[in-house]
């Protein structure tokens, strides 16, 4: 257990140390989120204008805009296993005493960082931009844990699918296909009252709309608490079913060498 | 005598990539053994199933049939005993190219369990061994290509293993660096005690560095030996006399059959060759008749029959033939 978290410890540390080296790429990964946050805030505007979005639509969208950036970048994490495998680390890695299950947690550590740091630098944007969030530090916190628990979910799928197919374009394809629907079938842009009927049932079953909802609510001023706990027990289950897949996936890897 | 422990040793292992009429046999009751403290070499053409023999050697694939052992314990029931003893240097480069050298090696070290201060210290040492030190503070991937594959061995090398997997170490050097990593896989062995297992689909580079030797071909052991026992066993060397006249030619020939153990003298421009059991031993009487003879001679060489030859023998084709068309499984490097 010990040596795992070492090894965990070890290997997140390389890759925090290697996303620190690439300026450029460091640049986008911050850059992007307050992108998102101003694109879709003053595209969609004058969409609170209508009723169930509180007045401010920048006040509605930044947690969700914060969600759905956690699992855009999470979906990438796969390439940086992709790379590794197509050079000879991967080989390396697993003919050394690393554990799988700390391969696993250092690629989920490293991007539970990366998302945090997005996250906040959304919230700073966002207040800057002159939206309020009633909830403060606790909703804050809400927030946060949902986005890392969305990038967890989708980082362990993203290092399933790399170890599966092997192949940066296969795994590309399988992100892109993904993000976009999961994005617009949530509560993210669009509050749940104003969605056509299966826009609205589909996203009951979303993981981006469960971290949505229970992000928004935290930032209330009164939330309901019930509804957060729900959401976030939703996402926990399927992050911890994801970290297995992705465990699981080294070992199928393995079987194919 | 007892038998000391063997470093390696390799039991009918096989290997099937893929099901039905697809199936690519990689390989196929393959077994041979090593003993510790040598470089032996795996020498064949391409897709022969050297790469497979080393991924099962190195816990990272499973043999289907068959077993394999490292010092004593099975690759297969206990991967976990085996991984400190061995370090591996796959094809590709295992190194991390946005890392120093120097980060490279302590993240090798630190995974193999050895603190900061031990890891940096022992990185200094083999940076210093393969007269990497001024580079050691660069990101790696910025590196000459000789200089990242001595980076990759280094990193094999960080936590003392006592059998070093070598796959294929000298493809795509320039021939200095080949020289350079030939000298330095040579020392491993005759200095540190370090068993070393290399592929290579180099006959020059199984020739120089292996002590033993197993040629494989479509999965299996064709032959094995000391390269010169290999040699030996096709029986014999070939004789060749460069003559200063050519029409000298015909006068040569005869007088160099009556020698005692030549067989058939074969002429070839102003040059003749003959195949003779020993070469050192049937020399001086060919030299003495050709000189009875009167004939002035440019050059003699004895040549042994090379790798290539051993090769010929057992696989009935020729070795670059072979590598240029491949025998195996295109799919063994994933």
């Amino acid at each position: 257990m010990t040596a795992t978290l070492t090894h965990a410890r070890l290997l997140s540390g390389r890759s925090l140390r290697t996303l620190s080296r690439q300026p450029a790429y460091l640049l986008f990964t911050l850059v992007q989120p307050m992108v998102w946050l101003l694109l879709f805030g003053q595209l969609f505007r004058r969409v609170a204008e209508l009723p169930g979005f509180g007045g401010n639509y920048l006040d509605y969208l930044t947690p969700g805009v914060v969600v759905m950036t956690a699992m855009m970048s999470a979906g990438w994490s796969g390439t940086s296993i992709v790379q590794d495998m197509e050079r000879g680390v991967m080989d390396r890695t697993l003919t050394s005493p690393i554990r799988r299950s700390a391969l696993v947690t250092a690629g989920l550590a490293h991007q539970a960082l990366v998302t945090v740091v997005q996250s906040l630098i959304m919230f700073a944007t966002g207040l800057l931009a002159g939206a309020r969030y009633p909830g403060g530090a606790r909703g804050l916190l809400v927030v946060l844990a949902c986005a890392v628990l969305v990038a967890l979910i989708f980082a362990g799928l993203s290092n399933a699918v790399a170890l599966l197919v092997h192949q940066q374009e296969a795994l590309i394809a399988v992100a892109q296909f993904l993000v976009l629907p999961l994005a617009f079938l949530s509560s993210v842009m669009m509050a749940p009252a104003l969605m056509p009927g299966w826009v609205a049932r589909a996203a009951r079953f979303n993981p981006v709309d469960w971290a949505a909802v229970a992000s928004r609510e935290a930032l209330r001023a009164e939330p309901d608490w019930g509804l957060v706990l729900d959401r976030t027990a939703l996402l926990a289950a399927l992050a911890i079913l994801m970290a297995w897949l992705a465990a699981r996936a080294y070992r199928v890897h393995q079987r194919s060498l | 005598m007892s038998t000391p422990e063997l470093a390696v040793e390799a039991v009918d292992l096989g290997k099937t990539y893929g099901k039905g009429a697809k199936a690519v046999h990689a390989l196929a009751a393959l077994s041979f053994a090593v003993r510790p403290g040598i470089v032996f070499g795996l020498l064949g053409p391409n897709g022969a199933g050297k790469s497979t023999t080393v991924r099962i050697l190195t816990t990272l694939a499973r043999p289907d049939r068959g077993r394999a052992t490292v010092h004593g314990i099975d690759v297969g029931r206990h991967p976990d005993r085996v991984r400190p003893l061995i370090g591996y240097v796959s094809q590709k480069p295992g190194f991390d190219p946005v890392a120093t050298g120097c980060e490279n090696l302590v993240l090798q070290g630190r995974v193999h369990g050895a603190s900061a201060r031990q890891a940096r210290l022992r990185a200094a040492e083999l940076l210093e061994r393969f007269d990497l030190t001024a580079a050691g503070r660069r990101l790696a991937g910025s590196w000459s290509g000789g200089m990242q594959r001595k980076l990759d061995v280094a990193m094999g090398l960080m936590h003392r293993p006592r059998v070093l997997f070598l796959d294929e170490p000298t493809t795509g050097l320039d021939p200095q660096a080949r020289q350079e990593l030939w000298a330095e896989i040579a020392r491993l062995a005759r200095q540190d005690g370090l068993t070393v297992l290399l592929t290579t689909h180099y006959l020059e580079e199984a020739d120089h560095l292996a002590a033993q030797l197993v040629i494989v071909d479509a999965g299996r052991v064709v032959a094995a030996g000391t390269p010169d026992q290999l040699k030996s066993a096709l029986g014999g060397d070939t004789i060749r006399v460069g003559l200063v006249r050519q029409p000298d030619a015909d006068r040569a020939r005869v007088a160099i059959a009556t020698v005692h153990g030549v067989g058939t003298v074969v002429a070839e421009g102003g040059a003749l060759h003959t195949r003779v059991r020993n070469g050192a031993a049937v020399l001086p009487a060919a030299l003495t008749a050709l000189d009875a003879a009167g004939v002035e001679l440019a050059s003699v060489s004895v040549a042994r029959p090379s790798l290539d030859d051993v090769y010929l023998h057992h696989a009935g084709r020729s070795f670059r033939e072979a590598d240029r068309l491949g025998t195996g499984p295109q799919v063994v490097s994933l």
